[in-house]
């Protein structure tokens, strides 16, 4: 295992860049999917640059603090899981940082902002009992609830995590849709001008304000990948073709899904983790699962 | 042992002088001494004590038993009278069933008179602490409070001499709870209680007062009985009356204990207002804020809790425990999903307050090292918290004259500090790094150490998730702010008020940043004592935990920087002229004011549907601890 | 530093047009004129929008849309008008209702005539602004720069 702060600081360092350049994949295959030719695979680091050459102007000034927070506590986040920290912490870091985008929302004070702000509350409460069960189930599995000893419980045979729980596996791709704001769950923003809220959360948001969140936003997505990999720590590369797989499942979703509802994505992301979490956490419990029992690798 | 009793009757004998006392300026600078005086022996005792492990303290039982025998009949026949006169028919049976058979247990115990009545180990100390403390501060807040409470009311007769009585009463008696190896002395200490906390709901005296109190009294006295269960079995099985005692009691492993412990476990659950018992605390809100506040955090329903976790050896690795586990899960869960479909903040209190009582039950009911550690930080953190935002919503709701959080929108403009302390509150209650996450992390680390223990994380997964929302949208409301803000009123908020909730605010800081001594000097040895095992969340996870604290801390310096300023631009209403207080053109020439409300998914996380669901479930759990333990005897 | 031109946002507002025009602005996000290739989104948000296009002329009634969404707007911005209804009121302009092209209401920066606008027009006129906004950005960057001296 490497020196769990090379981790950390490589991730601060490189995500923003990892992440601008998979957002601009994603474009990219988004607009070939459309049958478009799509910017430049750069763009993302364009817009932000952009945003930091507008003006500054807000609604409130304590809006540009919240977003401050949300952006420091996503990089905790990352650098905490990929320092090889405690799986649980990582989880409740990252509540922390969307409780902050969230205050940012209510603090701008606009209808379409507040609204938005509602549904992705809704969204962080959907989510969080996948997340958890996911942690619950690496912990039953592996021993451990650190990130760096999941990893080296793989490499020093003890199958791919995967394998343990491959249901919680499929729950947590399912929730990655609404972490990752695509359709059909991006009720609270989106990328695509199809918004009856205008932009949701980030209405008010503009100039270095949007982005820092945008900023915030390839973190993010560098850690929820980081995530998935961890399913296939145990065989590295593996892990980066199956996370190269469900990111682009995910672009495919997002481009033949219309929106949902928000009762849909509650009802659907809690029955997932109810039947996934608790099918797969109990056949672990007593046993039934091992690695192999799925006759994978 | 001084200090125990000058706990115990100190407060008692201020109560009596506040009772006689009419003059109300020099009875509250009592009262305020009185509390600080407690606050300064509690920190003695804390002090002196907690390197000591457990100190037994013997005292010749004899007079003392009868007196309170002697008192137990006097209030019960008090009970009966009140009962008759409203007509509350099955509260009058319950006191003389509950009292009596607790009587008739007394006289077939045969053996010797034991004398470790009272004694001190680091958990009563913990509790002690929480009592003499929070309550203390309580009691000084009330003093403001209460000026206040006529001044808006009065319509409702002044009785602040017996209510200030009742107040000292009530912290006497759990100073008597915690401190008592006796079990019949803890039993009278109990009731007492219970006694207060009828008397301090119904303190308005109206209809529904009454109703709401002699409802708490009736779900109060029904879980007594398990009290009276336990005597009537500990005499049939151990008539010499040894396993009378706490600590022998528990001592004995579950194979003799574990009937005793289901049954004072029973008492617990309705103490500690869990489903189906949930329905008294609810009620209890119609009282003054600062009895809510004394009610949820740090007297009553802790008592309930104290005994199950003191209980908890008992329960580890039993299926009885873990029956007990699922009452507590299915409450936090469900009382968590209901506060999401309220917008009275004291209601939002009240389910939140029976949602974290549950996860506390659930940890003892899992009874492991880890677990008791989860639960007795969770009893500390809830209680400093819980205090703090209660005595807040009392203070908003006579500056605002609503207790309705949609009525809070903006209040940071309005009374910026108070909603500050509000705000630490609220993060201490749900939020990495504060107080109560550290708990729920321990706690789903140790359940995940048990068989049976996958069950309890799925319901705490979920219930938390259900938490998380309804804190953040609270939290959001609060600081949704117009632009031109609507005055200042915070030059309102008495002294009392003010002091006394700076004081809590800067105790869940303090707290939330001290809570790894805590752990290392009290909670640890406490667990080593029992378990032979400590307990912790291991240093490099603590160490994280506290730097992210300084991050929290730290940001806001970041303010000076963005309060630079720049230019300010209303908000968008759909290409409309907006105002910066957030009017808009409306059609037809209207000046419209933008309304923003919550959601509440009344459809889904309605009230009445979660909370008849949670009263069968737990009911149903609470039938088959019933069931095992029939069986086991019979078998 | 020039990124303001390699990712103009736009926000689209139909003023008073026939909807031919707007019909040409949607047409310019098919696959067939792609205007995302220039990193250009449609946003539909003033707050995050650095290209104001409108089509159709101004009337009583939207006069004091236009005005809020333009000063809604972040500078540095520019303002596109398309069509021949944008750029002068085209052939309402005798209308009772219409009080005449969008510059009687903020500044336009540049005027893409047509009725309707062909497509093609329009991203050429979306590009002759980007010079605009470029220019824009500089001087403001020397205001800025100038103030913190």
């Amino acid at each position: 295992m490497i020196n769990p702060f090379i981790g950390a600081i490589l991730f601060v360092i490189f995500a923003p860049v990892l992440g601008g350049l998979v957002a601009g994949i994603d474009r990219k295959v988004t607009a070939h999917m459309q049958g478009r030719v799509g910017p430049p695979i750069l763009q993302p680091f364009y817009d932000i640059f952009k945003l930091f050459e507008k003006e500054s102007a807000v609604v409130r000034p304590e809006i540009n603090f919240y977003i401050f927070c949300y952006l420091v506590f996503l990089v905790i986040t990352g650098a905490i899981f990929f320092a090889g920290e405690d799986i649980l912490l990582v989880i409740f870091a990252l509540t922390l940082a969307h409780v902050f985008i969230v205050i940012a929302a209510y603090a701008s004070s606009s209808p379409y902002a507040h609204v938005g702000a509602e549904r992705e509350l809704l969204m962080m409460m959907a989510v969080e009992p996948m997340l958890i069960l996911a942690a619950a189930g690496m912990y039953v599995a592996t021993g451990s609830f650190f990130v760096g000893e999941i990893i080296d419980f793989q490499l020093g045979g003890g199958g791919l995590l995967v394998t343990w729980i491959p249901l919680l596996f499929i729950g947590v791709v399912y929730i990655l849709t609404i972490k990752l704001r695509k359709s059909p769950f991006d009720i609270s923003t989106s990328h695509h001008a199809h918004q009856e809220l205008v932009k949701g959360l980030t209405t008010e948001f503009s100039g270095p304000t949007l982005g820092m969140y945008e900023i915030a936003h390839l973190y993010e997505l560098v850690f929820l990948l980081g995530f998935v990999w961890l399913f296939f720590a145990g065989s590295p590369l593996l892990g980066i073709v199956v996370v190269a797989v469900v990111y682009f499942l995910e672009i495919l979703i997002d481009n033949t899904n219309t929106r949902a509802k928000w009762q849909f994505a509650l009802r659907s992301a809690w029955l997932a983790a109810l039947v996934l979490g608790v099918i797969n956490l109990v056949a672990l419990v007593l046993g039934i699962i091992q690695p192999g029992t799925l006759g994978v690798l | 042992m001084e200090l125990l009793l000058f706990l115990i009757l100190f407060p008692a004998l201020m109560g009596f002088i506040f009772l006689v006392f009419p003059n109300n300026k020099a009875r509250d600078a009592m009262v305020a001494l009185a509390a600080l005086v407690l606050i300064a022996a509690t920190v003695i005792l804390f002090i002196q004590n907690y390197s000591a492990g457990t100190v037994m303290y013997e005292i010749e039982p004899g007079a003392i038993s009868m007196a309170m025998m002697a008192l137990e009949v006097m209030l019960a026949l008090a009970v009966l009278y009140l009962a008759v006169k409203y007509r509350q028919w099955i509260v009058g049976a319950l006191a003389i069933i509950g009292t009596g058979v607790v009587l008739f247990a007394e006289t077939l115990f045969t053996g010797p008179e034991h004398m470790n009545n009272l004694f001190v180990d680091e958990f009563t100390l913990i509790m002690a602490m929480i009592i003499g403390v929070i309550g203390s501060i309580i009691c000084i807040f009330a003093t403001g409070y209460m000026r206040d409470y006529h001044h808006h009311h009065e319509e409702i007769k002044d009785k602040r001499q017996g209510f200030f009585f009742l107040l000292f009463i009530f912290l006497s008696a759990m100073f008597g709870v915690v401190f008592s190896n006796n079990m019949f002395w803890l039993y009278f200490f109990w009731e007492i209680t219970t006694l207060c906390s009828f008397l301090l709901i119904g303190y308005a005296w109206d209809e529904e007062a009454r109703k709401n109190a002699f409802w708490a009294l009736l779900l109060n006295l029904l879980g007594g009985l398990g009290f009276g269960g336990t005597f009537l079995y500990l005499a049939f099985t151990e008539p010499s009356g040894g396993l009378v005692m706490l600590d022998s009691l528990i001592a004995a492993g579950p194979a003799i204990a574990m009937i005793p412990a289901a049954l004072i476990g029973f008492a617990g659950l309705a103490k500690a207002a869990q489903m189906p018992f949930s329905s008294w605390l609810l009620g209890a809100m119609i009282a003054p804020t600062p009895v809510s506040a004394l009610l949820h955090s740090s007297t009553m329903v802790k008592a309930g809790v104290y005994v199950i976790v003191r209980f908890a050896p008992v329960y580890d690795a039993s299926f009885v425990g873990f029956l007990i586990a699922l009452v507590g899960g299915f409450t936090f869960l469900l009382a968590s999903g209901i506060a999401i479909s309220q917008s009275n903040a004291k209601r939002v209190l009240a389910w939140s307050t029976i949602a974290n009582l549950g996860l506390i039950v659930t940890c003892a009911g899992i009874g492991n090292a880890a677990a008791v550690w989860a639960a007795i930080l969770l009893i500390v953190f809830h209680a400093i918290a819980k205090s703090l935002l209660f005595l807040c919503t009392g203070t908003v709701e006579h500056r605002i004259g609503s207790r309705d959080i949609e009525d809070m929108g903006g209040l940071i403009s309005i009374l910026p500090r108070i909603t500050i302390m509000m705000i630490i509150g609220i993060a201490g209650m749900f939020l990495a790094p504060f107080g109560m996450l550290i708990s729920k992390w321990a706690a789903l680390r140790a359940f995940l150490e048990t068989p049976y223990g996958i069950f309890a994380v799925i319901l705490i997964a979920f219930g938390s998730a259900a938490t998380l929302f309804f804190w953040t949208k609270w939290m959001g409301r609060l600081l949704e702010v117009a632009w031109k803000p609507k005055p200042r009123r915070e030059g309102e908020v008495s002294k009392p008020e003010f002091y006394s909730l700076l004081g809590l605010a800067a105790g869940v800081v303090i707290i939330c940043l001290g809570f790894p001594l805590l752990s290392s000097a009290v909670v640890e040895p406490f667990l080593i004592g029992i378990y032979g095992i400590g307990a912790s969340l291991g240093e490099q996870n603590i160490a994280i935990m506290l730097m992210m604290m300084v991050v929290v801390f730290i940001l806001p310096v970041s303010l000076i920087f963005f309060r630079r300023d720049r230019r300010v631009i209303p908000h968008y209403v759909g290409g409309r002229a907006a105002t910066m207080d957030m009017q808009f053109a409306g059609s037809m020439g209207v000046q419209r004011k933008v309304e923003l409300s919550n959601y509440y998914f009344e459809g889904i996380f309605g009230e009445a549907k979660l909370g008849k669901a949670g009263n069968i479930l737990c009911t149903l759990f609470i039938v088959c601890i019933g069931v095992v333990l029939a069986m086991g005897v019979i078998a | 530093m020039a990124n303001i031109t390699k990712s103009p946002w736009i926000i689209h507002y139909d003023g008073s047009s026939c909807n031919g025009c707007d019909i040409e602005v949607l047409a310019c996000l098919t696959p067939l004129y792609d205007i995302e290739r220039f990193g250009i989104i449609n946003t539909g948000n003033p707050k995050h929008a650095d290209i104001f296009l409108i089509t159709g002329g101004i009337n009583h009634q939207n006069v004091e849309i236009v005005k809020n969404t333009y000063e809604q707007m972040v500078d540095p911005k520019v303002v596109v008008a398309v069509g021949i209804c944008a750029t002068s009121g085209g052939v309402f302009r005798e209308c009772y209702n219409i009080m005449g092209g969008v510059d009687t209401v903020i500044p336009v920066d540049v005027y893409v005539p047509g009725c309707a606008v062909r497509p093609e027009a329009i991203i050429d006129g979306v590009v002759q602004a980007l010079g605009i906004l470029e220019k824009k950005r500089a001087k403001l960057a020397a205001e800025q720069g100038g103030a913190k001296k």
